[in-house]
């Protein structure tokens, strides 16, 4: 263990049982509405155990995109055909013991890389060396999403740092595509009306 | 004076700034911090609430109200609230009950959370992180839960509907709004909120609204997706009391719902602040008074003293004050244009927001890759890049003397080492 205690170690605890908790109630709720309430719950506390080890990033992200995003749509298509049979889920034998062999291989993977991890059971100093390398890579990451390259600044060759651009415009092209598709797919999905074929 | 008072701070109130995760002061500060932050959406409310009955009051030729508490009925937002809380605490027979009690709260958290990453004033942020904007984006995304938790566990068509809408209509103007928050960071190279505001430092023809006409536009549509985004007139398609009752809250009584409004106000000054500190400087005026006799601080990071102290907390006012006049304008908005249809909403957003602000990144990428003029030169406070660059390395001068090696391996803790030296 590196830290038993502190306000950090506090926080990590609080955050990880409130994850595991709402993981759990996901589990043994059959309300598939309250499935996505705890799902929400539990994918928030993940958020806050990113934020804690300093990765603000992907906290944001988490929140932006599995919570806001993901179970909006998940809540809102439950919404949307929301019959008595599929607000319900009852699971089966069978289905329970398909699931703890899946998912427990996926924990055991999970806990095995984790301990094989470098530095996993290391003192504390190790430990920050290892998350000032890792402020620093993901610093250059970041700014050269925003368009600047500090990881190339040694770059002798004129020629070359001209052409370091950053990564800013091929996200932007790689976003732009995904609603160029979206907006395809709300195309090819309305609703037509008969006749519509003939004009 | 400004050194003597600046001693004098040091020696009483170091022990509360807290150094690392044990120090005694971390938690009492935290606690400080959560309770001013959690009184800028419950003060907040009462003065918003006021302020809309005043507001509609005169645009509509009335008094608005005029007993309660005095000439202007300063105190009729607390008699109101007086009011919701005797109120008996409904709930229907088909309910989901936990959802339909939870649901508040959510929305609420939700609007209080984005508040912890926006800033106040250099170094006043519950939780300085370098991706601030997408926090708070990502944050004020989840206030659609609570709406669309409370329409389903209402278990009531009217609710249902409202909920439906809501969803459909925040889940579209996310992209435009986050088209819109692009432009800024992009022009400034950084998500963090402090050092975008810091870079729009000095006079007002700095703030970034003025840095081409593209962002100005820019700023027209941020703010319409912005009243569309926290669900206000003429875009509360999911409340529309002519047609739905009052949508998602019909079966809400009480504090239960009051603490919908509360919500509703405090994201109404979250995406308002927002705007002012990515278009309109921040806690920087138009006239720089506490750069000119230099009390201000210059970046995030540096020494706490008071005469900084006492300058943020004028930037603080500030910025408060510009939001304040933003929540107005919605106000102004929702007591002035009649309410769209749904289909029209959907409209507004993908058919003309999206393109426009499209167009206009591509403008404002045009007019910074040319560097053509910009105001926003005239009188620079300081070197753009040098206040970005400021959290990125230790000092500017760094950068010069000890560029960033490639860090592998071993070379990671030398570069460390070398960095701190030389600061």
């Amino acid at each position: 263990m590196v830290m038993l205690a502190g306000w950090h170690f506090a926080l990590f605890l609080l955050f990880a049982v409130l994850a595991c908790v709402f993981a759990f109630l996901v589990l043994f709720t059959s309300n598939i509405v309250r499935m996505a309430f705890y799902l929400t719950l539990a994918l928030g506390a993940t958020a806050g155990l990113f934020m804690l080890a300093g990765a603000h990033f992907v906290g944001a992200m988490q929140l932006m995109i599995y919570v806001g995003g993901t179970l909006v749509l998940l809540i809102f298509g439950v919404m949307l055909t929301a019959q008595e049979g599929f607000v319900t889920m009852k699971t089966r034998g069978g289905d329970w013991v398909l699931a703890v062999a899946a998912g427990g291989s996926l924990l055991f993977l999970l806990i095995v890389a984790a301990m094989y991890m470098p530095g996993a059971d290391e003192a504390a100093a190790a430990q920050q060396v290892l998350t000032e390398a890792d402020t620093h890579v993901t610093t250059q990451l970041g700014l050269a999403l925003v368009g600047t390259r500090i990881d190339r600044l040694t770059e002798t060759d004129e020629t070359l740092r001209q052409g370091l651009s950053g990564y800013l415009l091929p996200f932007e092209i790689v976003s732009v595509h995904l609603l160029v598709v979206l907006v395809g797919a709300a195309y090819l999905a309305r609703a037509r009306r008969h006749g519509d074929a003939t004009r | 004076m400004g050194e003597s008072i600046n001693l004098f701070f040091d020696a009483y109130f170091s022990w509360l700034i807290p150094t690392d995760w044990e120090s005694p002061g971390y938690i009492l500060t935290a606690l400080i911090q959560a309770v001013l932050i959690i009184h800028v959406p419950a003060v907040g409310a009462l003065i918003f609430i006021w302020m809309e009955r005043k507001v509609s009051g005169r645009i509509q030729d009335r008094l608005g109200p005029t007993r309660v508490g005095g000439k202007f009925g300063w105190l009729q937002t607390l008699a109101d609230g007086l009011k919701l809380i005797t109120k008996e605490d409904l709930t229907p027979g088909k309910a989901d009950v936990m959802l339909f009690k939870l649901a508040p709260y959510l929305s609420f958290a939700a609007s209080f959370a984005a508040l912890l990453a926006l800033p106040f004033a250099t170094g006043w942020v519950g939780q300085h992180t370098n991706v601030a904007v997408f926090f708070v984006l990502a944050v004020l995304g989840l206030e659609v839960f609570g709406v669309i938790l409370a329409g389903w566990a209402s278990g009531s068509k009217w609710s249902l509907f409202g909920a439906m809408r809501e969803a459909a209509q925040v889940v579209s103007y996310e992209v435009p709004i986050g088209l819109c928050v692009i432009v800024p960071v992009m022009i400034c190279g950084t998500m963090d909120l402090v050092t975008i505001s810091n870079m729009q430092a000095g006079w007002f023809t700095n703030w970034l609204i003025f840095h081409d006409p593209f962002t100005s536009l820019v700023f027209w549509i941020y703010f319409t997706c912005a009243i569309a985004s926290v669900n206000r007139a003429p875009f509360d398609l999911a409340e529309a009391e002519s047609e739905l009752v009052a949508g998602f809250h019909t079966e809400y009584s009480g504090l239960r719902w009051s603490i919908f409004f509360m919500a509703e106000y405090g994201s109404m000054y979250v995406v308002s602040a927002l705007a002012t500190i990515l278009f309109f400087g921040g806690w920087n005026g138009p006239i720089p008074i506490f750069h000119l006799i230099g009390w201000a601080y210059d970046a995030a990071g540096e020494p706490i003293r008071l005469t900084g102290w006492i300058a943020n907390l004028f930037g603080c006012a500030n910025l408060i004050l510009k939001a304040v006049v933003g929540v107005t304008v919605m106000i102004w908005v929702r007591w002035t244009l009649p309410r769209l249809r749904i289909d029209q909403v959907i409209t507004t957003c993908w058919k003309y927001c999206v393109p426009l602000v499209s167009f206009l990144f591509c403008g404002v990428l045009l007019w910074s890759t040319l560097d053509w003029p910009s105001p926003n030169n005239i009188v620079p406070h300081q070197a753009r890049s040098e206040v970005r660059e400021g959290w990125a390395y230790d000092s500017p001068s760094a950068v010069v003397e000890s560029p960033l090696e490639q860090p592998e391996g071993d070379e990671i803790e030398t570069a460390q080492a070398d960095s701190g030296g030389s600061a």
